[in-house]
């Protein structure tokens, strides 16, 4: 009887070059994740590239129309009341809006992981505390608890961060904790109890790693419900205040120019639109990708394609 | 059944105690409403006197100690910038969001279950994928956008609807269609996924293998199965409706809870924020076991 | 020539996958005729379900894609039919049941409706269809049929699911029925009972069955004709005796060879003291006791075979021993200490001598953890055990005492066989240097071939290095090769207890010859010889 030892193994690309080939067979994950790249790009150069041209006023390109290559390529989208280039400003803007974001989802999906951790794998009491602190946060009318708290702290980048992370805290506590009491059963985390395994080493070493691609998927998705939350208060005249911008704020300073100039509020809001497409593209990508059973789905495409 | 609902009662009475603890101190926090009712040149007696009248002059601790005992006497106190009870105002608007959410919901529900079940049936197809991309730019809209471009093509540009306001059936348009893009984006999405799993699930092969056609195949077979997630989303959607659409109601200039509570918070009319806040979880509560109830509707593994 | 019922000729099929196109089936051949019964006898990734998918117009495509050969049935190729037209033969004329009915029945609609949906999807009125209905379920032996059909398939056992679904199978009576698997989830007597039901149901109604299954002993007792594929080919076809007593093809003999129970039975160890006693174990979850009373004696090097069916206590009890679960009351003495009242220091370092290994090494083993990560981490966590210097020297040669080899080291587990897995499932155990491994149907979720190989390998193991074992199976005759000592479980009590020659020669206790009458012996004759005994017996 043959050793089934001897049998040939298959030898797998490595992970990265098996991502990358994933998403060349998705052409739209591809020009999404293209499109969020320029836009981090964009954001960590625009300001200190753009800021002089954002800020100078020029007269004599008030409410100037879009399309138009007089004022150079930056008027290109056009100019407002006060002759400031659009594509210049909505760069610079990009700063904002993406930290406003980013911040938010790091501090949210860390802090409400760690809790979603600890309420799935800890004892009962742990994480009913745990679950009724969420139930909180989440009957409060988010936007109420985002005005109350900016009216106290002040409506600038740091405190944004701090009220939309708390707001979101509990999508990550909530979905952690749900997929920790599914692997938790699993038979290789009873291997690692019999071997003797610490809590935190089989939290972290065994349960974490199977839980972060979900996590990752939805804070891709919650990237793009920050940004928008972020547009609403910020149009609403809560959040970011002049002469900070951000693409909400855009879109509010337009809106009495509405029927003389509509580019104003057009543009920033086709730039929140584009980037939350994208993060959503991307996000529906990589639930496919990090799925072991769908990801066939990709890789037969790539070698179709390819 | 009785026990569960009694045991969800409990639950969520602990968490509306906590926020109204949490509202309750962090709204005095943001200021001294004397300063904003009373003239700038307002004396410090009527200053004082002002608080004395709304009882503002207490600690703290014996403001929300009072206000406990009003409370359990259902008393929610009167409406500082408007002389009357705190909680007629908040049902008015209330009244008006509930319609709103309602009308919304029940279009969404339908039109994203009927949309995202045909696109899951043909994977990859035309329909799919037309599907898709519709869901995924729906729930990528930032609604205060398509709000105002919505203003200037229909009412501005058009002059076929109304700006804002809420007198007849065509006020209601704008402000429903606005609301109707990204539930109806997100509940595609999650229905087409749901259904996915279904119809690959082993109870679709034996009904292949009965030799059952395709449209009980997806409408009966799998729908009712992939309609239990479809649930958990309707339900949140429908809750941040009840919430108060704030955005839409501020630009349509629609008198419900949201813009009331944002309203009663920049006015620091504590009475009114506070009975909205308690209105809206009673109704989010309710609606939660409207939900439970479906669940157990739909599946009988979860009714025994 | 006549015509056959089903011919299905040259038919190959491919599936797309990450790892590129399978061809999972390669020019398949068979037919089935009137009134006979063939089986497809395969292990896994033969081919032999996508076979019948085939057949029924179930394979998913894509991923699926046929690739060529025909399939006739009655006279018209099935796979130039329409999908309309295919149709209207599921169901009618060909009728399948499957291997987990719980899934395979829709949880959300009551069984009535399931089985009055089968006839009215082919236009029978449906007053009739409820008639009809309830005759299938009283004809399958549901207790109480009319109030069976109002619930839910939840509320019913798994024989009495399979029952139902072949009700629902054979509402419409059909020409043929597929049965994939019918009866591997379901214990030994209550399989024996649902194959009955199968030949009975086929002389009445003289239908054809084509019974797909990894099982000899399944083949024996109600095939007529017997079809062998490996690797996605028909490797040997014959009269099932005829194939039993004169495999033609290597793979068929070696199918037959390692059907387990036909070794030489262990002689008794002469008696020492033993290294684990348990006394009176108890354990209740609400109402219901999962364990009453259990207790047993393990000698250093013995192996003790704990046989049951689900629901009988056995996976509680070794997850017990390794304090996975605390019992309600009870001893289990190890080295003079009470293995359920250790304090976590010293159960910590107890864990050393106690060892698991599971029924699911896919399960089992951390998907994302390289061979050498998941037999190292004892060491991470036990450091007292082996110097970081020498850990790859000694995964090598853990790898090698297991069967496989020292560069298998850098690979994840999804890259292995089943088999594979479960040897590196038992070198993680065997990192820890334990003097006693649990294994809690350690080989019940490989294939035949596999798992006698794994059971050698146990047995070497436990020859060379003194471990003993507690061994726990669903199935007989694959402890009767290995075992020392068996013990019988019956509803969380121990019903039988002795040498394994005595169990399986002179078994005291009358669920003993129950559960021994019950399994399927890999011999055709043996299996009619006793199938004439039950029909003896009934009458």
């Amino acid at each position: 009887m043959p050793l089934s030892a001897t049998d040939t193994i298959p030898q797998e690309p490595g992970a990265l070059r098996r991502l990358a080939r994933m998403l060349w067979a998705d052409k739209f994950a591809l020009a999404a994740a293209l499109f969020v790249l320029l836009v981090v790009v964009l954001a960590v150069v625009g300001p200190m590239w753009l800021e002089g041209a954002a800020t100078r006023q020029n007269l004599r390109g008030r409410n100037l129309p879009p399309f138009s290559l007089a004022q150079g390529w930056l008027g290109v989208l056009g100019a407002d009341a006060l002759g400031r280039p659009l594509l210049a400003r909505i760069i610079v803007a990009t700063r904002n809006t993406i930290t406003i974001a980013a911040g938010a989802v790091l501090f949210s999906a860390v802090i409400g992981t760690m809790l979603g951790l600890v309420a799935g794998y800890m004892g009962r009491a742990a994480g009913q505390v745990i679950l009724r602190l969420a139930d909180v946060i989440m009957s409060f009318p988010s936007l109420l608890l985002a005005v109350i708290v900016l009216y106290i702290l002040g409506p600038s980048v740091a405190n944004l961060i701090v009220v939309l992370a708390i707001t979101r805290i509990p999508v990550y506590l909530r979905t952690t904790r749900a997929e920790v009491m599914e692997v938790r059963e699993r038979m290789f985390v009873q291997a690692a109890r019999v071997m003797g395994a610490s809590r935190w080493r089989i939290i972290f070493r065994h349960i974490l790693p199977v839980v972060l691609p979900t996590l990752l998927t939805v804070a891709t998705l919650d990237f793009a419900f920050v940004m928008l939350a972020e547009s609403a208060l910020s149009f609403l005249g809560i959040g970011i205040q002049p002469p900070e911008i951000t693409w909400g704020l855009m879109v509010a300073q337009g809106r009495q120019y509405l029927q003389t100039a509509w580019w104003l509020s057009v543009w920033p809001g086709l730039a929140i639109i584009l980037t939350t497409l994208s993060l959503n593209l991307l996000s529906g990508w990589l639930r496919i990708a990090l799925d072991p059973t769908q990801r066939w789905r990709l890789e037969m495409k790539g070698r179709r394609n390819g | 059944m009785f026990g569960f609902i009694r045991q969800r009662a409990i639950a969520s009475l602990i968490s509306l105690l906590g926020l109204v603890v949490l509202v309750f101190f962090l709204s005095r926090l943001t200021g001294d409403p004397a300063a904003l009712f009373l003239p700038i040149d307002a004396t410090d007696e009527m200053r004082r006197q002002f608080r004395e009248i709304h009882g503002l002059n207490d600690p703290l601790a014996v403001q929300f100690w009072h206000y406990l005992g009003d409370l359990a006497r259902l008393d929610f106190g009167d409406s500082l910038r408007r002389a009357r009870p705190a909680i007629e105002i908040v049902l008015e608007a209330f009244a008006w969001t509930f319609q709103l959410a309602v009308i919304t919901m029940a279009i969404v529900t339908a039109a994203a279950i009927a949309v995202g079940a045909l696109a899951a049936f043909r994977v990859g197809g035309l329909f799919d994928r037309i599907a898709s991309v519709t869901s995924l730019v729906g729930a990528s809209a930032p609604d205060f956008w398509i709000a105002i471009l919505g203003i200037v093509l229909f009412s501005v540009t058009l002059g076929w609807l109304p700006t804002s306001g809420t007198g007849t059936p065509l006020h209601w348009i704008l402000p429903i269609g606005v609301l109707f893009i990204r539930p109806f984006g997100l509940i595609v999405q999650v229905v087409r996924g749901s259904m996915i799993t279904a119809l690959s699930s082993a109870y679709v092969k034996t009904a292949r293998a009965k030799g059952v056609r395709s449209g009980p195949i997806i409408f009966v077979h799998a729908l009712r199965n992939a309609m239990l997630p479809v649930i958990t989303v309707i339900g949140d959607q429908a809750a941040a409706l009840l919430n108060g659409a704030v955005v839409v109601e501020t630009i349509f200039g629609f008198p419900g809870i949201g813009k009331l509570m944002i309203d009663s918070i920049l006015q620091r009319d504590f009475n009114v924020m506070l009975a909205a806040i308690m209105v809206t979880a009673l109704a989010i509560f309710l609606m939660n076991l409207l939900i439970d109830l479906a669940y157990a509707l739909l599946d009988p593994r979860i009714r025994h | 020539m006549a015509e056959h019922l089903l011919e299905v000729s040259g038919l190959s099929v491919d599936f797309h996958t990450a790892a590129g196109v399978v061809h999972a089936v390669r020019g398949v051949s068979f037919h089935v005729d009137r009134g006979e019964t063939l089986a497809i006898l395969g292990e896994s990734g033969s081919g032999k379900s996508v076979s019948a998918s085939a057949i029924m117009n179930l394979i998913d495509m894509p991923p699926g894609h046929i690739a060529g050969g025909s399939i006739r049935f009655d006279g018209r190729d099935l796979l130039r039919l329409t999908d309309d037209q295919r149709r209207q033969i599921n169901g009618r004329r060909i009728a399948m049941i499957f291997q987990d009915p719980l899934s395979h029945l829709n949880p959300v609609y009551s069984v009535g409706w399931q089985i009055v949906e089968t006839m009215t999807a082919h236009g029978v009125a449906r007053d009739h269809a409820r008639a009809e209905a309830l005759r299938l379920v009283t004809r399958v032996g549901i207790p109480d049929p009319a109030g069976a059909l109002r619930k839910y398939p939840h509320q019913f056992s798994g024989g009495q699911r399979q029952r139902l679904m072949i009700a629902m199978a054979l509402a419409m009576k059909p020409d043929l029925l597929i049965a994939d698997e019918p009866t591997t989830a379901l214990d030994v007597t209550v399989q024996a009972e649902v194959l009955a039901l199968l030949e009975e149901l086929q002389a009445e109604t003289g239908m054809a069955v084509l019974i797909i299954t990894h099982d000899l002993g399944v083949v024996a007792e109600i095939a007529d004709r017997v079809v062998v594929m490996n690797a996605g080919e028909v490797v040997e076809t014959g009269e099932t005796d005829a194939v039993y007593r004169n495999p033609s093809h290597p793979y068929t003999r070696k199918l037959i060879g390692a059907a387990p129970g036909k070794g030489e039975m262990h002689a008794p160890l002469s008696p020492t003291a033993p290294v684990l006693s348990v006394r009176d174990v108890v354990k209740s979850y609400g109402e219901f006791r999962a364990l009453d009373g259990v207790g047993f004696d393990l000698m250093a090097g013995e192996t003790l075979a704990v046989v049951g069916e689900s629901g009988s206590g056995k996976s509680t009890l070794a997850r017990m021993l390794l304090r996975l679960d605390e019992p309600d009351s009870g001893v289990a003495m190890w080295k003079g200490r009470n293995l359920f009242t250790l304090p976590p220091a010293e159960l910590f370092a107890l864990r050393r001598d106690l060892q698991m290994v599971f029924q699911d090494p896919t399960q089992s083993l951390n998907p994302r953890m390289t061979v050498f990560q998941l037999i190292s981490e004892a060491w991470v966590i036990h450091p007292d055990i082996l110097p970081r210097a020498r850990w790859r020297e000694r995964v090598a040669e853990l790898l090698a005492q297991v069967g496989l080899r020292p560069e298998h080291a850098a690979r994840y587990p999804h890259q292995f066989s089943g088999g594979q897995r479960q040897r590196i499932a038992i070198a993680r155990a065997l990192a820890m240097e334990p003097q006693l491994i649990v294994c809690d149907e350690a080989v019940s979720a490989l294939d035949v071939s596999v798992q006698a190989q794994v059971i050698e390998l146990l047995d070497r193991l436990r020859r060379e290095m003194g471990i003993a074992f507690v061994f726990i199976a669903h199935d007989l005759p694959v402890v009767r090769d290995f075992a020392d000592h068996v013990m019988v479980m019956r509803k969380g009590r121990v019903v039988e207890h002795g040498s394994v020659r005595q169990v399986f020669e002179a078994p005291r206790e009358p669920y003993t010859r129950a559960l021994l009458a019950a399994g399927l012996d890999p011999d055709p004759e043996v299996q009619a010889r006793r199938r004439e005994a039950r029909l003896a017996a009934a009458l």
